[in-house]
């Protein structure tokens, strides 16, 4: 586990969060596993990655923290506070304002009859960070400038549909940056924009969180971005959290067999088309209702043993900064 | 080739004036943004584009014979038959309310085949793509994404077509499982021996899978290049821009830049060159002259005022 040291400095403290989703019928009801026991901590001014497929549980993870779904089990400590039992039906204004969200698809995050000036607008008057007119319109054209939009007085009065998908992007970051919070969750920010604009929209991340000190969770599904921006990366696999770490410590020693095979599927012509034989697996992600016990990968990783098949391994640390859920690990530590 | 659509705001010139060749066996990779016209170029290939576009001029020569000159019993017999697509997103390609099989052979007895013999070419073609055979009598909703894809190959390969159109095949996939479909497609290539027009706007997938590479912008063929060379000395500013797009998951960690700005309006594209405004290297001439493609060497074209000198040197 993380040391005490650590926990001190850090902004977001999830520990042990589930998601189960009820299905099936009243004769024979169902559980969606969509979360498992995920914990992880981000720290001040940090970016930290989740990568998984779809259906790894990464968005189901953020809308838990920003508590938009509640938890079946597990605790959020924001800034060392419990929000889950402080705050038990429903989050505070004050949460809301420091944890903020940026969704996939800014074509659908943005109301097409509403100017860009009034997206911006409304966060800054339900937070009562302006006032009078004059004083929101300066405010919304600082926030247009601080994304890198200009002319930001004309920006302001346009349409979305009159934006491309990257100033829309911009605008989804400005109207969350509206607030000042302290941690943004991205989901996916730039899967849906076109290849050439997406590392402007990195590069902006990048630039808020060494200048203003803003913490992250960035989702994504490519390990490529995720290593690019991200401090720490942590690897979801099937609603668990399989190995997580140091950016670098990870993509230099890849420890768990599934974030072996996903980094190995990464085109990268650097490398040419490797077949690296150890990260061959068929098959794909099971499925999350009931799942049977021990690890979720066991049916597709080329190194199972009979003990994946029982019991989910526990955490087992390779470095202080880099650790995995494996029993190739727990047995040689 | 050109081809426009017609809109309200004046004709949306899509492609303009593109060119290219692709010779037997050969992975031909074409590599843009949305909306650079990658995929009208594949319809119009087929044919398949339907109004407000409208194909105005050019040649789609294939074995000697021009596409665009065929009438329309002709074209049912030459589709599929020579040259197949796999659209993207095959989820939607498949017919949700019929079972596989029937999709499968359904092509097969459009072209003349008997039941019996479309049902053991659908076996077979299962079997060559990677899907247990029992699965054809089920319906799209019940497979998944990748084995859905899977089917869709399964269907363009049914007549055995010398070229495949792939329009990326790959995207709504998960990187596992692309890496799967890719890894098959390139085993059945060098198995049957198909040629494939890869359409994607993936550079470094393609720099993977293709033998020559060329790069659309706005309509029109900025650069060609075997793949190998495009990666390791592209040429074009446009090029090099989508080159500093991806960022790697080896090698040293750098700063990357990416494109500034966003494509443009094809109603009225730029004048010159379509990528000055974006362009870091663009000059006065630039802005007024659309610069003609040069030859840097015999398998290397760039069309960029800045190799104007260069023309035919090595």
């Amino acid at each position: 586990m993380i040391t005490a040291t650590l926990q001190t400095k850090s902004i977001l403290d999830v520990r042990n969060l589930t998601k189960h989703f009820p299905v099936g019928t009243f004769i024979s009801p169902k559980q969606v596993h969509a979360v498992e026991n995920v914990s992880f901590s981000v720290q001040r001014g940090q970016v930290v990655a989740l990568v998984g497929e779809s259906g790894s549980g990464k968005t189901t993870t953020i809308r838990m923290v920003a508590r938009l779904i509640p938890a079946t089990e597990g605790e959020i400590f924001f800034k060392g506070v419990d929000v889950l039992k402080s705050e038990p039906h429903e989050a505070s204004l004050g949460y809301r304002r420091l944890v903020q969200l940026i969704f996939q698809d800014p074509f659908a995050s943005l109301n097409p009859v509403h100017t860009i000036e009034h997206h911006l607008a409304r966060p800054l008057v339900i937070h009562k960070k302006a006032s009078d007119s004059q004083e929101i319109h300066n405010r919304v054209c600082e926030l247009l400038e601080t994304v890198e939009l200009k002319p930001a007085v004309a920006i302001a009065s346009r349409y979305p549909h009159q934006l491309s998908g990257g100033q829309r992007q911009r605008v989804a970051i400005a109207r969350a940056l509206a607030v000042d919070p302290e941690l943004i969750l991205a989901d996916e920010p730039i899967s849906m924009l076109d290849v050439s604009i997406r590392m402007g929209v990195l590069n902006l991340i990048h630039r808020l969180k060494t200048e203003r000190g803003i913490s992250f969770v960035y989702i994504t599904h490519d390990l490529a971005s995720a290593r690019y921006i991200g401090d720490q990366i942590m690897v979801m696999y099937a609603g668990h959290m399989v190995e997580g770490g140091e950016s670098e410590a990870i993509m230099g020693n890849p420890s768990h067999p599934y974030t072996q095979l996903l980094l190995s599927a990464v085109p990268d012509p650097r490398a040419g088309l490797r077949t690296d034989k150890n990260a061959q697996a068929r098959g794909e992600v099971p499925s999350l209702i009931d799942p049977p016990p021990g690890c979720p990968f066991a049916a597709r990783c080329p190194r199972v043993m009979d003990i994946c098949r029982q019991v989910m391994p526990e955490q087992a640390v390779i470095k202080p900064e880099h650790w995995v859920r494996c029993h190739l690990f727990s047995i040689a530590s | 080739m050109h081809v426009r659509y017609l809109t309200t705001r004046g004709p949306v010139r899509a492609v303009d004036g593109v060119s290219f060749a692709i010779q037997p066996g050969e992975v031909i990779g074409l590599a843009g943004e949305s909306g650079s016209g990658k995929s009208t170029i594949a319809h119009a290939i087929l044919r398949i584009l339907h109004p407000p576009a409208l194909i105005t001029g050019g040649q789609a020569m294939f074995e000697g014979r021009d596409i665009m000159q065929m009438d329309d019993a002709e074209l049912q017999q030459f589709r599929w038959s020579k040259i197949a697509i796999v659209f993207q997103s095959a989820m939607n390609a498949l017919n949700p309310v019929m079972k596989i099989r029937d999709q499968l052979t359904d092509v097969m007895v459009h072209h003349g085949m008997s039941k019996a013999d479309a049902n053991q070419r659908a076996v077979e073609l299962f079997d060559l793509v990677g899907i247990e055979p029992k699965r054809l009598d089920s319906y799209p909703h019940q497979l998944s994404g990748g084995m859905r894809q899977r089917a869709v190959i399964a269907i363009a390969l049914a007549l055995k077509p010398p070229l495949l159109i792939m329009d990326e095949p790959t995207t709504a996939l998960d990187v596992v499982v692309q890496k799967d479909i890719l890894e098959q497609i390139t085993r059945l290539r060098e198995k049957l021996g198909f040629s494939i027009l890869f359409i994607t706007h993936d550079l470094s997938l393609l720099v993977e899978i293709s033998t020559r590479i060329s790069i659309m912008y706005a309509g029109e063929i900025v650069e060609k290049a075997p793949a190998r060379e495009l990666f390791e000395k592209p040429l074009h500013p446009y090029t090099l821009g989508l080159m500093n797009s991806f960022p790697s998951i080896s090698g040293k960690k750098h700063d990357l830049a990416g494109i500034p700005g966003s494509p443009p309006d094809l109603v009225a594209p730029p004048n010159g060159c379509r990528f000055h405004p974006r362009c870091p290297k663009a000059m006065p001439i630039c802005e007024q002259i659309a610069p003609a493609t040069k030859t840097i060497s015999s398998d290397h074209s760039v069309a960029c005022h800045l190799f104007d000198s260069q023309e035919g040197a090595k």
